[in-house]
């Protein structure tokens, strides 16, 4: 018996010039800044600030660190894949072969959604939330911790499947029976569902940390019906993690029980039933979906208000929406699968379900609408992501209620058109929304503003690139294409894949643009700087306190009186009114302390996973050991807060509220 | 629209939704009831998988000819009662009772260990008579939904043990009270998931 499992040197694939100089260049990029970090001696600063911290805004910023450098790997997977389709017409193969072809479009679905969509929206939430609340943390902060570096765990290990052996080649759901052993016999799948478990209880932990934090620790006199819609949507998005994400996790723990020991759930022999693990992939899946976009709806809206210089329009009827969005999107999985050959009656119902959950939508857009109607709009970045979204949006929301009706999908089933479909929703809603709140909080986070000339060329690029690469898509898709293909016959099918590949180097000049605006601001930002806080004229608690906000966020809790808080304090000042009493005295503040133990629990869990995808079942045993004797450690630690005194409070407001609102 | 001024300190006429931020401890024991709900959820799949997949025996046996009865009510009385000498235990936590807790604590141990020792016994019976989970897809959901409730009966003892631990090192700290009560809260849960499995897997499985 091998004392390392199914591990050897075979496992690295040498002879595979593509995958050795995706490697090299990884590995030249990751060791320059390791090396370049560490001749700055900056090591000890990034541990102690940022590694161990357990500050919410610090680990919202490192989801969105993670997320925009897991978008450029699963970008590089997109622009392979569209080169390779807008070349292997007819004879000609291309330059991928079948294999590596399947793991690149199955590693390019896995990323986007589950290490660039989920960091992205848990980031601005983690960042945004709390100030929004105007509340100090999370519930609870090293929790928050350990979501951070578990998600980083499976990003990890996806990413080591490029060198050490292979990643799954089944599509980004797996299906059974080709995800059983019998078809998949390589430990591609194996990488893909322990990373996948690894992360999703990192954001499990996430949901349940910001559903207690949402419920139960919004600062003194914000009730439920004064709280910003991102809020809203943000407790929306982890109710549905809390109800989803236990489901994956099982349905992902029977098939590696089928996997590794044997069992028989979704197998073709012994009674097991795949299509069993289909309905239970998008009972989870669906909901995902609306987790990934409730959260951007919620940027948008902060957004459009802000930028009309307009309260939202019709709030009670977005919160409502929003928590229709939430109930009904467990209403509509089937409609991933009416060709499964359910009847007649249960196609019916779940198309007529997925057509309702179209209203709450369409209720938001028009909400939207409203609320730029009559405003003054500021066309800054945000809103040009914003409006882009809802032109955008409004056309892919359309092709998913023709894809709802059962008869036409029979007919688009798993085409092209399908895949030109989800894009169109998810890029403009998750990724433009995404870009909006990252634009938008920016400023908060850092105290300088990005550059606006390269962000609005990013934005133009990414619109026309987006339309150029995903129009063309259901084309082809009602012409017969049908997704996941390495190469076709048909040559009428290459001249729209060769748009598609143009709109895909087109989206590529969009992020070198925002790689370059990063560049531009970082090194502009002295000009950049905002010293009042509230570089948007803000209408909520976020934009209350300086930029960047301290570690407490604020020195004296807010206390609230209604909607849009921050606005009406600006408001009754504009007034003359005297302004809600700033105490002279601070009280001192108590805060969490940094810990290691998200760090080290991720160390071992990446361990673990690796000695588990390999069969090495000591080292896997010793993984898990170590996991819990971490436990054991922060279980028994002395104290877990320290406090600041109020004389640093008082300093701090004195250097830093001179240009911020009393 | 009105501007009210608020008075810090003056919150009477105010709705709870706006009292502020929750104590530690309403918030901790919030939080638990969430991952609580969230583990009722992962049951509630391996229970669908289960009743999906109950009659693909593939020609192997079926719970009636599996399934001790006897067992099972024994395995259900020790679990139940471990459920009320965790409640014991809480009392005396609430009282400051060390040496009541410590047995009460023994009592929980000792009643979810017999559980345990009992289930591992029915399935090392039901597997050398040829029936482990690789026989069919009916005795795959099997194992799976018992052994994942097993499985939380064990991180519940070891739990346990370090909640001991941690009474006899760092006393009555509210930390270590808000644990334990986390912990009661698991542990009826896990009562309340066993009432299920005996109802749906053992009562209904030996009808004809």
């Amino acid at each position: 018996m091998n004392i390392l499992g199914k591990l050897s040197w075979s496992a690295i694939p040498f002879d595979q010039p593509i995958i050795m100089a995706a490697t090299a260049f990884m590995a030249l990029g990751i060791g320059s800044i390791l090396a370049w970090i560490t001749v700055k001696g900056y090591w000890p600063y990034l541990w102690r600030e940022w590694l161990t911290s357990v500050d919410h805004k610090r680990i919202g910023v490192m989801y969105m660190v993670l997320a925009l450098l897991m978008l450029l790997r699963g970008f590089a997977d997109a622009i392979m894949m569209r080169a390779q389709t807008a070349v292997a017409a007819g004879g000609e193969q291309g330059y991928l072969p079948p294999e590596h072809f399947n793991q690149i479009f199955s590693a390019h679905g896995t990323i986007m959604i589950f290490f660039v969509a989920m960091p992205l929206v848990i980031g601005l939430m983690n960042f945004a939330v709390p100030l929004q609340l105007g509340i100090r943390d999370v519930a609870f902060p090293t929790l928050n911790s350990v979501s951070l570096w578990l998600t980083a765990s499976g990003i990890l290990l996806t990413n080591v499947s490029l060198v050490v052996g292979e990643f799954a080649k089944t599509g980004w759901v797996a299906y059974p029976p080709l995800s059983e052993l019998e078809f998949s016999p390589g430990v591609g799948v194996d990488y893909y569902l322990w990373s996948l478990q690894i992360s999703g209880i990192g954001t499990l932990l996430t949901g349940i940390n910001f559903v207690t934090t949402i419920l139960k620790m919004r600062a003194p006199g914000m009730g439920y019906m004064r709280m910003p819609v991102f809020c809203w949507t943000a407790l929306a998005a982890n109710l549905m993690i809390v109800a989803a994400f236990p489901v994956l996790t099982a349905t992902f723990a029977m098939l590696l029980l089928d996997r590794y020991l044997g069992f028989h759930f979704f197998t073709v022999d012994a009674g097991g039933n795949p299509m069993m693990y289909v309905n239970l992939f998008w009972v989870w899946g669906h909901p995902e979906v609306y987790i990934l976009v409730l959260p951007a709806f919620g940027v948008f809206s902060e957004v459009t208000a802000t930028f009309s210089g307009k309260p939202l329009f019709g709030y009670r009827s977005m919160v409502a929406a929003t928590m229709a969005i939430c109930v009904i999107s467990f209403l509509v999985w089937l409609h991933h699968f009416f060709t499964m050959g359910a009847s007649a009656g249960v196609n019916a119902f779940f198309g007529v379900m997925s057509m309702i959950i179209a209203v709450p939508t369409g209720v938001k857009i028009f909400n939207w609408l409203f609320t730029m109607y009559g405003g003054r709009v500021r066309f800054e970045v945000p809103i040009l992501w914003t409006i882009g979204f809802m032109v955008t949006f409004v056309l892919g929301g359309l092709t998913g209620v023709l894809l709802a009706v059962p008869p036409v999908d029979f007919q688009v089933h798993n085409s092209q058109f399908l895949v030109a479909h989800f894009h169109h929703v998810i890029i403009p809603g998750v990724v433009f929304g995404a870009f909006a709140g990252y634009y938008y909080w920016f400023p908060k986070a850092f105290g300088f503003r990005l550059d606006e000339r390269w962000g609005k060329a990013s934005f133009w690029c990414w619109f026309i690139g987006f339309h150029l690469a995903f129009m063309p898509l259901y084309a082809v898709g009602l012409m017969g294409m049908t997704r996941r293909m390495q190469h076709y016959d048909n040559p009428e099918w290459q001249p729209w894949l060769l748009v598609a590949a143009g709109g895909a180097v087109v989206i590529l000049a969009g992020i070198a643009c925002q790689i370059v605006q990063l560049v531009v601001s970082v090194r502009a930002r002295r000009q950049l700087r905002d010293v009042t806080g509230d570089p948007w004229n803000g209408r909520t608690l976020e934009w209350s306190t300086p930029s960047p906000p301290p570690a407490w966020n604020f020195a004296v809790l807010p206390h609230v009186t209604g909607i849009d808080a921050y606005w009406h304090t600006k408001q009754r000042r504009r007034a003359s009114q005297p302004p809600q009493p700033q105490p002279r005295e601070y009280e001192p503040i108590d805060l969490p302390k940094n810990s290691p133990t998200g760090f080290i629990t991720a160390f071992f869990a990446v361990v673990t996973g690796f000695a588990l995808i390999w069969h090495i079942w000591w080292i896997a045993g010793l993984g898990v050991l170590g996991a819990f004797v971490t436990l054991l450690v922060f279980a028994f630690r002395r104290d877990e807060e320290f406090e600041v005194p109020a004389t640093e409070i008082a300093r701090f407001n004195r250097t830093h509220m001179a240009g911020v609102a009393p | 629209m009105t501007v009210v001024v608020a008075i810090p300190g003056v919150h009477s006429a105010a709705p709870a939704s706006e009292a502020g931020p929750a104590p530690k401890r309403i918030v901790v024991a919030y939080g638990f009831w969430i991952f609580l709900l969230s583990d009722i959820v992962m049951f509630a799949v391996l229970f669908a998988s289960y009743a999906v997949l109950v009659q693909a025996t593939a020609g192997g046996p079926k719970g009636m000819q599996l399934f001790n009865q006897r067992t099972v009510a024994i395995e259900t009385a020790c679990l139940l009662f471990s459920s009320y000498t965790c409640g014991l235990m809480l009392l005396a936590v609430n009282s400051r009772r060390r040496a009541g807790m410590y047995l009460a604590a023994l009592l929980t141990f000792a009643l979810g260990g017999a559980f345990l020792a009992l289930e591992l016994r029915e399935f090392a019976d039901m597997i050398a008579r040829g029936a482990g989970p690789q026989r069919s897809a009916f005795l795959s959901a099997f194992f799976t939904l018992v052994g994942c409730h097993g499985l939380h009966v064990t991180a519940g003892l070891i739990w346990l043990t370090v909640m001991m631990a941690q009474v006899a090192i760092k006393g009555f700290q509210p930390r270590v009270e808000r644990r334990l009560l986390c912990f009661s809260l698991f542990w009826h849960a896990l009562d309340i998931i066993w009432v299920w499995l005996f109802t749906f897997v053992y009562l209904m499985g030996v009808r004809a």
